[in-house]
């Protein structure tokens, strides 16, 4: 009888315990291929400045929250089928996308970039300079669009994820990258991109960078929406967007200034 | 779901993609008609190093993924890149397209020379000695006995190969080369669209009929002195 | 350099040895599920009826012909999209369905395996002496103890060396769905090249984890194979 006390005790404490856990929990996907935005560290974790922003959202909002890692192609159609709710992965707000998927507002401001090699002496980019060069982008990616639109004579080669893009750039398999600035900025400073460097002035027009990089969300969570945007205004107001900004980057990626 | 929509709206892409993995799949089948009989003959003849070696070789090939092979030769060639520039192998490495004929090229011929050393070994002892009994030399054994025996033999079992090298081909999609597969992905990626996987699908489909059917026709030809209705030589009406 | 293997915090031993673990589950999860495909599409094609043996041709056809990645890829994007229309439209607002990345690989895998089984499985059917079957009649066992006692035994006799190979290719294929996000050993490989820059290394040494599955499980088979044939007196 003691026993069985004890079990419907210890069953009604489980009970509890559950109950006072079951705050809201939010699943949030992103590429961890994206350096220094999203990535995997060398312990095999998912770090990166989208991820400890992610985290801080979700603190703001009262939820928990698990990032998965999701590979870019399939990271839209991931998020329409409830594979998760929010996607915290640098996206570009554009047009073609706020067709499938609502946005927040962006949380940084994006620019797109040539990455050439360091002798290659490329500065002037036209469909006529780029024909018959071997021109790399991420598919499914802006870059993809605009190489695609802008540079239709080029040989245009899409990769799966921005890491395998880094490494072909730096093996000389490809003659010119697009990358956005950020990363690009980042890329050319590390050992495997001394091969390269940041050409021509920064890609700003909106037609393909967009509004900046938004956490993407399904349509019809236009509830979750509201909160995610009041979160971003907080973390920005409050100092912690200088903070998180300011261990991965020398400049504001908010104003890009 | 708009199958007819779609096919307009992407059929040239389709038919960009459609002849990419045409032209992977018949240079590796083309490449691979030289290297599989040397390969054969290798694993009948060799000697216990090199056919030790050879054996290690199909092994490897056999046991380890296709997508891997892929990854480690195109990924990995860039390791290698100073080593390739030296020896003026850079260029032809470099293409993504060359690296996938070269990995389905490996791929099928470890396949291939298997099935066609079984054929070697299922020639009766007898022809050969026949062949040999009336001077004919090693080479003309080779070309008029041994290997029209072997492939006859080993036809139905090379045709499996061929449509293998048609779906091996689609994985040169992840490696930048635009074949039906990637075309394919790119609109899906672009539209949403799942007709257009249908009309990748049906494609497909046609190409391996296709080579069933031709494998058929080459196969009662092949075998056509088998068949007691064909007219005998010099019999004819 | 072969610290980079190491386990923990700084070596890449232990992402590969978990990316294995999934590898060997999926293809573990795929089998049975396999099988049992197989099996159906198997009494589909020796089927009286000829719309049903030609459902079975259709489906083997298909399975067959289509690249491995195409059929992935159809399972991953086309049913979550089709899961989704369904459950908006008799279930607006709901929580809706999922397909995890895993499900999806498994169940492409598992459709493939089925349609090549159902022929190995349908040969090995076959390959059962006639004499044997009619004996059975003759001394008045009922179809279901044919079944048990004299077909299935010498199935898994004359079926074994087919499915073997089978199995070898799915081992295999599940590098596909690395392609799709699901943690395999290939995918983790993948991580690894992306943090060390060395890809041939890593590949490398992910080719000669499969080799090695390969070679074990070779050896594992010719042992069944040893095992299921050891009443059988060898010409």
């Amino acid at each position: 009888m003691k026993t069985y006390l004890k079990t419907l005790l210890r069953g009604a404490a489980l009970c509890a315990s559950l109950s006072t856990a079951s705050a809201e929990s939010l699943k949030l996907a992103t590429e961890a291929a994206y350096p220094p935005f999203n990535y995997v560290g060398t312990d095999g974790k998912i770090e990166g400045f989208d991820i400890d922003f992610g985290m801080e959202l979700c603190k703001r909002i009262g939820a928990d929250c698990e990032f998965v890692a999701q590979d870019w192609d399939g990271i839209i159609p991931g998020l329409l089928t409830k594979k998760y709710d929010l996607i915290v992965a640098s996206m570009n707000i554009t047009e073609p996308r706020k067709k499938q998927v609502a946005f927040s507002d962006p949380y940084y401001k994006t620019a797109m970039t040539h990455i050439v090699a360091k002798d290659s002496g490329m500065t002037e980019f036209s469909n006529e300079t780029m024909k018959g060069k071997v021109i790399g982008a991420q598919t499914g990616s802006t870059q993809a669009e605009y190489v695609q639109a802008k540079y239709p004579d080029a040989d245009i080669r899409l990769y799966p994820s921005q890491v395998e893009l880094n490494l072909d750039m730096s093996n000389g398999r490809i003659d010119v990258m697009l990358g956005d600035l950020l990363p690009s900025i980042d890329f050319v400073k590390t050992e495997e991109g001394a091969c390269c460097e940041v050409a021509g002035p920064p890609i700003v027009d909106p037609a393909f960078v967009g509004e900046g990089a938004g956490i993407a969300l399904r349509q019809e969570d236009t509830a979750l929406r509201e909160r995610v945007n009041k979160a971003i205004a907080e973390i920005r107001a409050d100092g912690t967007f200088k903070k998180l900004n300011d261990k991965y980057f020398t400049i504001d990626i908010y104003t890009l200034q | 779901m708009d199958l007819i929509g779609t096919l307009l709206a992407n059929w040239p892409r389709l038919l960009d993609g459609t002849a990419m993995t045409l032209k992977l799949t018949v240079t590796a089948a083309l490449i691979s008609v030289v290297i599989t009989p040397l390969l054969a003959l290798g694993r009948v003849h060799a000697g216990p190093v090199a056919g030790g070696l050879l054996r290690l070789y199909v092994s490897f090939v056999r046991g380890t993924p296709l997508l891997a092979q892929l990854f480690l030769v195109f990924y990995g060639s860039g390791q290698f890149r100073p080593f390739f520039q030296e020896w003026g192998l850079w260029g032809f490495i470099r293409e993504p397209f060359n690296c996938c004929v070269l990995v389905l090229v490996m791929y099928t011929t470890a396949y291939q020379a298997e099935i066609l050393r079984g054929g070697i070994q299922a020639v009766p002892r007898g022809e050969v000695e026949a062949a040999q009994a009336v001077g004919m030399t090693y080479r003309q054994i080779l070309r008029r006995v041994i290997f029209p025996h072997a492939v006859r033999f080993a036809w139905p079992g090379l045709g499996n190969e061929m449509i293998i090298l048609v779906k091996g081909s689609a994985l040169a999609s992840v490696v930048t080369v635009f074949d039906l597969m990637g075309r394919s992905r790119q609109i899906f990626l672009h539209s949403f669209d799942f007709a257009i996987y249908i009309w990748a699908a049906a494609i497909y489909l046609m190409i391996t009929a296709c080579i069933v059917l031709l494998w058929r026709l080459i196969e009662l030809r092949l075998a056509r002195h088998m068949h007691p209705s064909s007219p005998l030589p010099g019999a004819s009406p | 350099m072969f610290d980079q293997f190491s386990f923990g915090n700084t070596g890449w031993g232990d992402e590969l040895l978990s990316g294995l673990g999934v590898t060997v589950r999926l293809a573990a999860a795929t089998l049975p599920v396999g099988l049992l495909i197989g099996f159906g599409v198997a009494q589909l094609l020796m089927a009286r009826s000829f719309m049903l043996r030609a459902v079975g041709v259709g489906y083997t056809t298909l399975m067959r012909g289509l690249p491995e990645i195409l059929t992935l890829f159809m399972v991953y994007n086309g049913v979550g999209l089709a899961l989704k229309s369904f459950s908006q439209h008799f279930a607006p607002g709901g929580a809706g369905f999922d397909i995890s990345p895993f499900v999806a690989g498994t169940t492409a895998l598992a459709l493939v395996f089925g349609a090549f089984a159902a022929e190995v499985i349908r040969g090995g059917f076959i390959a059962i002496p006639r004499g044997q079957i009619e004996a059975g009649q003759a001394i008045g066992m009922s179809p279901a103890q044919i079944f048990w006692r004299i077909k299935l035994p010498q199935l898994w006799r004359f079926a074994l060396p087919g499915l073997g190979n089978l199995w070898l290719g799915l081992l295999k294929d599940t590098s596909l769905v690395s392609i799709i996000a699901v943690n395999d050993l290939m995918r983790m490989t993948k991580v690894a090249v992306g943090v060390t820059k060395q890809p041939f290394t890593f590949y490398l040494v992910a080719c000669a984890i499969y080799w090695v599955l390969c070679l074990f499980s070779e050896t594992a088979l010719a042992r069944m194979e040893r095992r299921a044939n050891r009443g059988v007196a060898r010409a």
